[in-house]
C-alpha cells in the first residue's frame, strides 16, 4: 500500500457515500467528508483487506480564516500488510464524532484536542481538559491565542486557599 | 589534663549553623530535565555524600533542603508551595536550572517564570542542564550562606507552618 | 453486611516513583484497584506552540527537551521532517554518525531504565551500576556535541561538524566494555527470585491491547508484536545495517525488561557495524541556501560570513508543503509532522510522543492489579513526563 492512487482506488470502492480527495504528501491520504468520518475509519479498521489496526496519530491544525477553520489529521497504520496512510477531514468549532470507540488510543489524543483547539468530539467517554488546568481560559493551539499567554507581565500568585 | 584541652568554647550560631550546613536532607523531588542530573549528582561518579547532602527523603516532613530541578508550570505551582509549606524550618532553596531560575527558553503561557515568584530562593544555578558538578558547587555556596546565618532569623525550634 | 465503599488515593504528583510530575488516582476496593484516572500536564510548556512563533533553527533546541533522556533521537527524528520538506538527501557519512550516536543515546536511555526501575523495585545496587556505564556512554556522546543531554548536534543538511579526533577510539572501548556490564544486570536480575516476583505476570498487556491503545516500543515489542520503526520504514541507511528485533511473549514487566536487555545487545552490534563500515565523505548536504558554512570560512570569507548572517537571521524557508517522519527512539514511535507555509517559521508542528500512547494503556494494564504493582506497571513503559507534556 504505498501507491496514492492505489490506496485511494480502494478506499473510494469501499465508501460509496463520502468524498475522497487526493491530498499531499509522501504518505497515500485522502480528505474525508466530515460526516462520515467516522464510518470511513470503521472501514479502515475493520475490512479485511485495510485493516488499518493502529493509530498512529491524531490532531488538529487551525487554518485560520478558512472555512470550515479545522483540520483533523488521522494517521493510521496496518500491522498486517504493514502500510501507513493519512486520513484527514475539517470541522468548524462545532467538534465530530469520536473514534476511541474504535481505537482506545484515541481517548487521550482527542481530550489534547479539546484542550488545545477547543473542539468537541460527541459521544467521548471522558471529555476533559489534559495538559491545562481545569480553570485554564482559552485553548493555547488556536492562532489568536498569545504565545504568553493573556497575563504574562503580571507576577504570578498561588492561593493555597482556593485549592 | 588540664581542663583547657577538653573544653571547646564557640559560639552557638556557629555551632547551629555548623551542624545545619553539613547534614542537608534535600526531599527527592525532580520536575523536568534537570532531575536527571541531579539524579547523577548522587550516583558514584560525582557522590554529594561528599557534601552530607546525599539523604534524599521521598517525605518533605523529613527535609529541608529543596532541589527546584526542571520547568515549573503554572498546573504544577500551587503543589510546589504546598511541599514548600509542609517542610519543617529551617529550610533552604535551590533554583537548579535556567528554568528554575526564570523560566528559560520556555518563555510561554503555562511557565512559572522562575520559582522565586512563589517560594523564597536561596542559590540559583545557571545552565540548561546544568551539570551535576554545578550543582555541587551550588551546595558549597548554600554552605556558606548558612554558616553566615543567626539563630534569631531562622529559631532553634519550628514546627511545620506558614512562617518562613 | 456492610456496604463497601471504594477508596480513593492520590498518587503524585511528587512521588519518588513516577518518574516526574505523574499524578495517577486510584480506586481501591481493599488492596485491589478498580479504576485509575491518570493526570498530566504538571510539565506542560507549550512546546508546540513555542515552535509556531520560532525559526526552524530555533526550533530545534526545544527537541532536546521533549525526551530529555535520549536527546540525538529527538534531534534526529525534527531533522528528518524538515529534510523531508526541503527535499535533499544526506552524505551517507552523516546518516552512518546519525546511526551511531542514535544506536549510543538509546544504550544510555535503557541503561537509566534498567536503573531506575531496579531502584523502584527496591534493588539498589542496580541503580550504581546502571549509572556508571550510562556515565561512560554521556562522556562518548559529550565529546562530540560538549554537552551531556542537550547534543544539539544532528542538524538539518547533516552535522553540526566533523567527529572529533579519538571520538571512534573512546566509542570502541565503550562498546567492547558494555556487554560485560550488561552480563552483570542479568547476573544480578534475570533469575532473580524477588525480581521474578515483583515483574512476572504483572502489568501484563495484550498484543490487541496494545495495538488497540497505539503502543509503540519495547512495551510494543514485549507483547510479541513485530514492530520497528528502523525495520518498517527505515531511515538513514538503517536498512544497511544487520540486527534483530528481539520480541516478548507474555506481555508483562518482565519481558519488558528482557527486550531491554536484548535491544541494548543488538544496538551494540549496530554501533560496532557503523565503526567498521563508516564512509568517508562530507558531513553536510551541499545545499547553501540551507547549510550554514563552515566557522573557519566565516572567520576568513566575506561571502560566507554573508551567507552564514543571512541563514541565522533570516532562517530557512523550506517550500509550502507538509511532512512526517518518525523514528524508533528508545521509548518507541517518535514522530514529527510537519506543516510548512513557505515562511521561515512552521506553521504547525505536530509531535507524535510515544509516552503520551504508551501511559494511555497503564489503566488497562493495572486494572484489578495490587497497589505495590502500580509503580511496577508505571516503571515498566519508560515514560518521560517532558515528552508526555510537551
Amino acid at each position: 500500500m504505498s501507491d496514492n492512487s492505489e490506496f485511494l482506488k480502494i478506499l473510494s470502492g469501499k465508501l460509496s457515500g463520502a468524498k475522497i480527495v487526493p491530498t499531499p504528501p509522501g504518505e497515500p491520504s485522502a480528505m474525508v467528508e466530515k460526516d462520515s468520518i467516522h464510518e470511513a475509519l470503521d472501514h479502515l479498521k475493520y475490512d479485511r483487506d485495510l485493516s488499518f489496526n493502529m493509530l498512529v496519530d491524531l490532531f488538529a491544525v487551525d487554518y485560520m480564516g478558512e472555512e470550515p477553520r479545522f483540520e483533523i489529521v488521522y494517521i493510521l497504520r496496518s500491522t498486517k500488510h504493514n502500510g501507513r496512510i493519512v486520513v484527514k477531514t475539517r470541522t468548524g468549532d462545532e467538534g465530530l464524532d469520536t473514534v476511541s470507540d474504535l481505537w482506545p488510543a484515541a481517548n487521550f489524543l482527542e481530550r489534547e484536542i479539546y484542550d488545545m483547539f477547543g473542539l468537541p468530539f460527541a459521544n467521548h467517554p471522558d471529555l476533559r481538559r489534559i495538559y491545562t488546568p481545569d480553570d485554564f481560559v482559552g485553548h493555547p493551539l488556536r492562532k489568536e491565542f498569545p504565545l504568553e499567554g493573556e497575563d504574562f507581565d503580571k507576577p504570578f500568585v498561588v492561593d493555597l486557599e482556593k485549592e | 589534663m588540664g581542663v583547657e584541652k577538653n573544653v571547646l568554647v564557640t559560639s552557638l550560631d556557629w555551632i547551629i549553623n555548623w551542624s545545619r550546613k553539613n547534614s542537608l536532607f534535600p526531599v527527592t523531588f525532580g520536575l523536568a530535565c534537570c532531575a536527571l542530573e541531579m539524579m547523577v549528582a548522587s550516583s558514584a561518579e560525582y557522590d554529594i555524600a561528599r557534601f552530607g547532602a546525599e539523604v534524599f527523603r521521598p517525605s518533605p516532613r523529613q527535609s529541608d533542603l529543596m532541589i527546584v530541578a526542571g520547568t515549573l508550570t503554572k498546573k504544577m505551582a500551587p503543589v510546589v508551595r504546598r511541599i514548600y509549606e509542609q517542610m519543617p524550618n529551617p529550610k533552604w532553596v535551590i533554583a537548579y536550572g535556567a528554568c528554575a531560575s526564570s523560566g528559560g527558553i520556555f518563555k510561554s503561557y503555562s511557565v512559572v517564570q522562575g520559582v522565586d515568584q512563589i517560594i523564597p530562593v536561596d542559590v540559583y544555578i545557571p545552565g540548561c542542564p546544568p551539570r551535576p558538578e554545578a550543582l555541587l558547587k551550588g551546595i558549597i555556596e548554600l554552605q556558606k550562606k548558612i554558616q553566615k546565618e543567626t539563630i534569631k532569623d531562622r529559631p532553634l525550634i519550628s514546627l511545620p507552618g506558614k512562617s518562613a | 453486611m456492610a456496604e463497601t465503599k471504594y477508596m480513593t488515593i492520590n498518587m503524585g504528583p511528587q512521588h519518588p516513583a513516577t518518574h516526574g510530575v505523574l499524578r495517577v488516582v486510584l480506586e481501591l476496593d481493599g488492596e485491589t484497584i478498580v479504576k485509575s484516572t491518570p493526570h498530566i500536564g504538571y510539565l506542560h510548556r507549550g512546546i508546540e506552540k513555542i515552535f509556531e512563533n520560532r525559526t526552524y533553527w530555533q526550533g530545534q533546541p526545544l527537541t532536546d527537551r521533549l525526551d530529555y533522556t535520549s536527546g540525538m533521537s529527538n534531534n534526529l527524528a525534527y531533522c528528518l521532517a524538515v529534510e523531508k520538506l526541503l527535499g535533499v538527501e544526506i552524505p551517507k557519512r552523516a546518516q552512518y554518525i546519525r546511526v551511531m550516536l542514535s544506536e549510543l543515546q538509546r544504550i544510555a536511555a535503557h541503561l537509566l531504565w534498567v536503573a531506575t526501575h531496579a531502584l523502584d523495585m527496591g534493588a539498589m545496587t542496580v541503580l550504581f551500576y546502571g549509572f556508571r556505564e550510562r556515565e561512560n556512554c554521556l562522556k562518548v556522546l559529550e565529546t562530540v556535541s560538549g554537552a551531556r543531554l542537550m547534543p544539539d548536534y544532528i542538524r538539518f543538511g547533516g552535522l553540526r561538524e566533523e567527529l572529533p579526533g579519538g571520538f571512534i577510539d573512546m566509542a570502541k572501548s565503550f562498546i567492547e566494555e558494555l556487554p560485560g556490564r550488561i552480563d552483570e544486570y542479568e547476573t544480578l536480575l534475570t533469575e532473580n527470585v524477588i525480581w521474578k516476583g515483583r515483574t512476572k505476570n504483572v502489568g501484563f498487556l495484550s498484543a490487541e491491547d496494545a495495538i488497540a491503545y497505539g503502543v509503540t516500543g519495547p512495551v510494543l515489542r514485549a507483547s510479541g508484536v513485530n514492530y520497528d520503526v528502523r525495520k518498517a520504514y527505515p531511515y538513514s541507511s538503517y536498512e544497511e545495517f544487520d540486527f534483530e528485533i528481539p520480541l516478548g511473549t507474555h506481555g508483562d514487566i518482565y519481558d519488558r525488561y528482557l527486550v531491554r536487555l536484548q535491544e541494548m545487545r543488538q544496538s551494540i552490534r549496530i554501533v560496532t557495524q557503523a565503526i567498521e563500515r563508516l564512509p568517508e565523505g562530507p558531513i553536510k548536504v551541499d545545499a547553501p541556501q540551507y547549510v550554514p558554512p563552515e566557522k573557519e570560512d566565516v572567520a576568513s570569507d566575506m561571502a560566507a560570513l554573508i551567507r552564514h548572517f543571512k541563514i541565522m537571521a533570516d532562517g530557512i524557508k523550506p517550500p509550502k508543503g507538509e511532512a512526517y517522519a518518525s523514528i524508533e527512539s528508545s521509548k518507541g514511535e517518535l514522530g514529527f509532522y510537519i506543516i510548512s507555509d513557505g515562511t521561515e517559521r512552521p506553521y504547525r508542528v505536530r509531535i507524535r510522543p510515544p509516552s503520551f500512547l504508551n501511559l494511555g494503556s497503564v489503566s488497562k494494564m493495572i486494572q484489578g492489579a495490587l497497589v505495590a504493582d502500580v509503580v511496577a506497571a508505571i516503571g515498566s513503559l519508560d515514560i518521560v513526563l517532558g515528552e508526555i507534556d510537551k
